[in-house]
């Protein structure tokens, strides 16, 4: 049932034109979502990826989103101040047409939650890493319609259910844990 | 389970196009580190002295240092070893960028190339898949072009590419491994590459890296990050503006280049112009820098934007950083926008960009003097900027003049003799220097030019002053935070040292003083060059975030190794000392640790043997330079002391002469 209610909404700002490329964003974003938290890195892992073409000038963080079971059927392509973006530049989704924003060895999604931590962080470590003053982020309230919040284990698991159906993950679930049993 | 290091080296057959992935002892990690100490270990053990460069036996090894790819900032260099044909001896180049780390990434520590490939291959490092690829259709490609076919044929855009240009292809002694902004450019490491065949080493990984204890180790990064930032607010006063901060010197941000064009030699090395700079000049250099950098880049996971794309008008976009900014400029008497425009053209070559156009300048005064003829250029312009182009077209494919010109300057006015030698004066070990003559001798700066195994000023020098300080205030304001230093006794010499008088140069610092200084710096970036890390962060600039202190802490919490100051000033020495040893093996003695004889303009021969003799005794090395028995025990280095033994180093009474070997013919 939706109520409103007073959320906190977080935005990180991109400023294509202050990126240099460095990448150290993905960097901590990796070990800070490796577990345990910071035991490795792998930009592969990363929630933020940054398109880098230093030839082109084209340098665009963009943030891990939503889980999309299928490619989109008709893409765009931008051409901003004369410079062509390739197709899917901008898209955040975690998509079956590209490697990012999956774990490179299980394919599972990933989506950037602000570096939910507890205690919570001043800000995200993208945020805290970016020297370039590339990314800032920003926090502001609004009331909306609380909508339940999906765990990491719930946005891997809707992407598997949407792929293989209720019933085989639930068998294939029961069939694990029988044998771990045994 | 291995921290910070994967574990495993590339092992590549060449000749017989096998790969093999093969597991390193842990054991070698503790005592050399990484990197550059592990590949002066691995030429050691495996290139015996009497190897040519171009023989099939040479090896060409790629290392990650030992913490690229963990979160430490600035810390993704390549260190590419080898035996130069230039020099005849160890080789060792790096080039930052975003390679490194990749190959990590990727689960390797190493590439080592061995043999020779008899058709153009690259190769094709992908994770777990590992396989040699026909370049016959990149053939004569520039090194940037390359790289960015490779990557659309192989749909990779996130591949990183390592290759060389037409220079490599031709074996030109001065040839570059071209790596988007980065360059492993000296010593002719690109040659090497080129004689065994291979055009490139595209690397795409995605797995990770681990280190030992993850919380300590980030608070150590966040340190590094916080510090870096302090001295990007706080510039050093007091010292030129190129050397008041952080990273490679700011090139391709600083405007004012007075400083260089009235210090540094212009033509071959051959004149000075002090009164040079003035406000037309400025503004000019200013409107080219402006118009034709596109952005300030950085390597990866450094804040630094020591880099810049350069789009010269009705040229391709390519990168640079630091002095390859000036070098054409001032070795053409020409201006930045022709040197910013030859550039690009030396970048797509793969040449470097501090022999190469003091080659070029030395054809040209070759040919003022009489001593090249016309006949030797058939169809150059006669417009100065014009033959330099003509030249670097004529080098890199190795025709007519260019075939000699290829093997730099030692080899090219040996093979041209007619007094040509004289000439060819800015070499050290057959390698040519920064375009520097100066006055008076500096005691410190003799020492690293004459011992430093890179043959170049710039990876031996960094944190201590160049120059003392004029005022007292000025003293106790530098040292009353300089933490970096690994004992009070540098901030003493810093309040001593004055530019006139008694405690001035030559005889101040002391001689004892000057090894202190010179092994502390020397010993930063070689702890740089196996970790992996950039001299910016650390050994080249004053007061950096990297340093004695707080590198063991990073070594224990990133590789897992039980380490100290101590013992890490212990392991550097060893491996700094097996790099003397690789090249003693090959000839080197004494009479090579020389500067060039004109380098500065008052020399003091007493003073220099004092400086030399105490400097070889305080490394535990004899007169000849030689690391002696009881200094290799102490390090571990028995095995090396048994070979001097066998091959009757130790028993020699006269000097035994560097290899004097003619390069080998082009078509073996």
């Amino acid at each position: 049932m939706a109520e409103k209610k007073k959320k906190i909404v977080k935005t990180i700002k991109v400023d294509v034109d202050k990126c240099n490329g460095c990448r150290a964003c993905e960097v901590a974003c990796s070990a800070f979502h490796a577990t345990p938290k910071y035991s490795g890195n792998n930009p592969a892992r990363s929630r933020i990826r940054v398109i880098r073409e230093p030839l082109r000038d084209i340098y665009i963080p963009v943030y891990a989103g939503e889980y999309a079971p299928a490619e989109c059927m008709g893409r765009d392509k931008y051409v901003i101040d004369g410079k062509e973006y390739e197709e899917c530049a901008f898209c955040r989704a975690s998509c079956p047409s590209r490697d990012i924003f999956k774990e490179p060895d299980s394919k599972l999604p990933l989506k950037c939650d602000m570096c939910q931590d507890d205690p919570t962080l001043e800000k995200p470590l993208c945020v805290q890493w970016c020297l370039a003053d590339a990314l800032t982020y920003e926090e502001r309230e609004e009331e909306v319609e609380e909508e339940a919040k999906l765990e990491d284990v719930e946005i891997g698991l809707e992407s598997m259910i949407d792929k293989y159906g209720w019933e085989k993950i639930m068998d294939t679930v029961s069939r694990m844990s029988a044998s771990k049993k045994g | 389970m291995r921290y910070a290091e994967t574990g495993f080296n590339l092992e590549i057959d060449l000749t017989r196009g096998s790969i093999d992935r093969v597991a390193t002892d842990p054991r070698d990690t503790e005592l050399y580190l990484g990197g550059l100490g592990t590949n002066a270990k691995i030429l050691w053990d495996r290139v015996p002295p009497e190897t040519d460069p171009f023989s099939p036996d040479n090896l060409l090894i790629f290392s990650a240092g030992l913490l690229c790819g963990t979160p430490a900032t600035g810390c993704n260099r390549t260190i590419v070893s080898t035996i130069s044909p230039q020099t005849r001896l160890m080789a060792f180049s790096m080039m930052g960028g975003f390679w490194a780390p990749e190959l990590k990434y990727a689960g390797y520590d190493k590439v080592i190339l061995r043999g020779k490939s008899p058709n153009l291959v690259y190769l094709w490092i992908n994770n777990d898949k590992v396989e040699l690829r026909d370049a016959s259709h990149l053939k004569g490609k520039g090194a940037v072009e390359t790289a960015e076919l490779l990557r659309k044929e192989l749909e990779e855009p996130k591949a990183q590419v390592a290759a060389i240009g037409l220079a490599g292809e031709n074996r030109v002694y001065f040839a570059s491994i071209e790596q988007g902004r980065s360059s492993a450019s000296r010593q002719g490491i690109g040659a090497v590459m080129g004689d065994k065949g291979v055009k490139a080493i595209v690397v795409r990984g995605t797995k990770d890296i681990n280190v030992a204890e993850p919380a300590e180790f980030m608070a150590l990064c966040n340190e590094v990050l916080k510090y870096i930032k302090l001295r990007n607010e706080n510039p050093i006063p007091g010292v030129m503006p190129i050397l008041a901060g952080l990273g490679s010197p700011q090139e391709m941000k600083v405007h004012d280049e007075k400083w260089h064009t009235e210090n540094f030699m212009w033509g071959n090395s051959r004149v000075r112009r002090k009164d040079f700079w003035n406000d037309e000049i400025a503004r000019q250099w200013a409107d080219t820098l402006d118009t034709m950098r596109t952005r300030l880049i950085s390597c990866y996971n450094c804040p630094m934007t020591c880099g810049a794309t350069i789009s010269p008008p009705g040229q391709p976009t390519y990168m640079m950083k630091c002095f390859s900014k000036l070098t054409y400029t001032m070795a053409a008497f020409s201006d930045l926008e022709f040197g910013l425009g030859i550039a690009q053209s030396a970048t797509e070559y793969g040449v470097d960009g501090f022999s190469t156009p003091q080659v070029m300048a030395f054809a040209l005064e070759l040919y003022e003097n009489g001593i090249l003829t016309d006949d030797d250029f058939p169809g150059m312009p006669s417009d100065n900027e014009g033959r330099f182009y003509w030249l670097l077209d004529r080098i890199v494919r190795r025709e007519g003049i260019g075939d000699v010109l290829a093997n730099g300057t030692y080899w090219a006015a040996k093979q041209i003799g007619k007094g040509a030698e004289a000439y060819a004066h800015n070499n050290i070990k057959k390698h040519e220097q920064l375009p520097l003559k100066l006055s008076m001798l500096n005691p410190i700066y003799f020492l690293m030019y004459s011992t430093g195994e890179k043959i170049n000023i710039t990876q031996i020098e960094g944190q201590f002053p160049q120059a003392p300080f004029f005022t007292m205030e000025e003293r106790e304001d530098f040292v009353k935070d300089w933490f970096q230093v690994p004992d009070d006794k540098f901030k003493q010499i810093v309040m001593e040292w004055e530019p006139r008088g008694e405690k001035s140069m030559p005889f101040f610092p002391t001689v004892q003083m000057c090894c202190d200084i010179v092994d502390w710096q020397e010993r930063m970036h070689y702890i740089d060059d196996a970790l992996g890390m950039c001299a910016g962060l650390s050994s080249f600039p004053l007061k950096p975030p990297y340093h004695i202190h707080n590198y063991p802490k990073f070594i224990s919490a990133g590789a897992g190794i039980d380490m100290d100051e101590d013992k890490l000033t212990q392991a550097a020495r060893r491996y700094r000392t097996l790099v003397r040893a690789n090249n003693i093996r090959r000839g080197m003695r004494r009479k090579d640790d020389a500067p060039p004889q004109n380098h500065w303009k008052k020399r003091f021969p007493e003073l220099e043997k004092e400086l030399l003799d105490t400097y070889y005794k305080f490394k535990g090395w004899n007169e000849q330079g030689i690391p002696t028995k009881e200094s290799l025990h102490e390090l571990g280095l028995d095995y090396v002391a048994e070979d001097f033994e066998k091959r009757g180093i130790y028993s020699e009474t006269e000097d035994n002469p560097s290899s004097e070997i003619l390069p080998e013919e082009k078509n073996n």
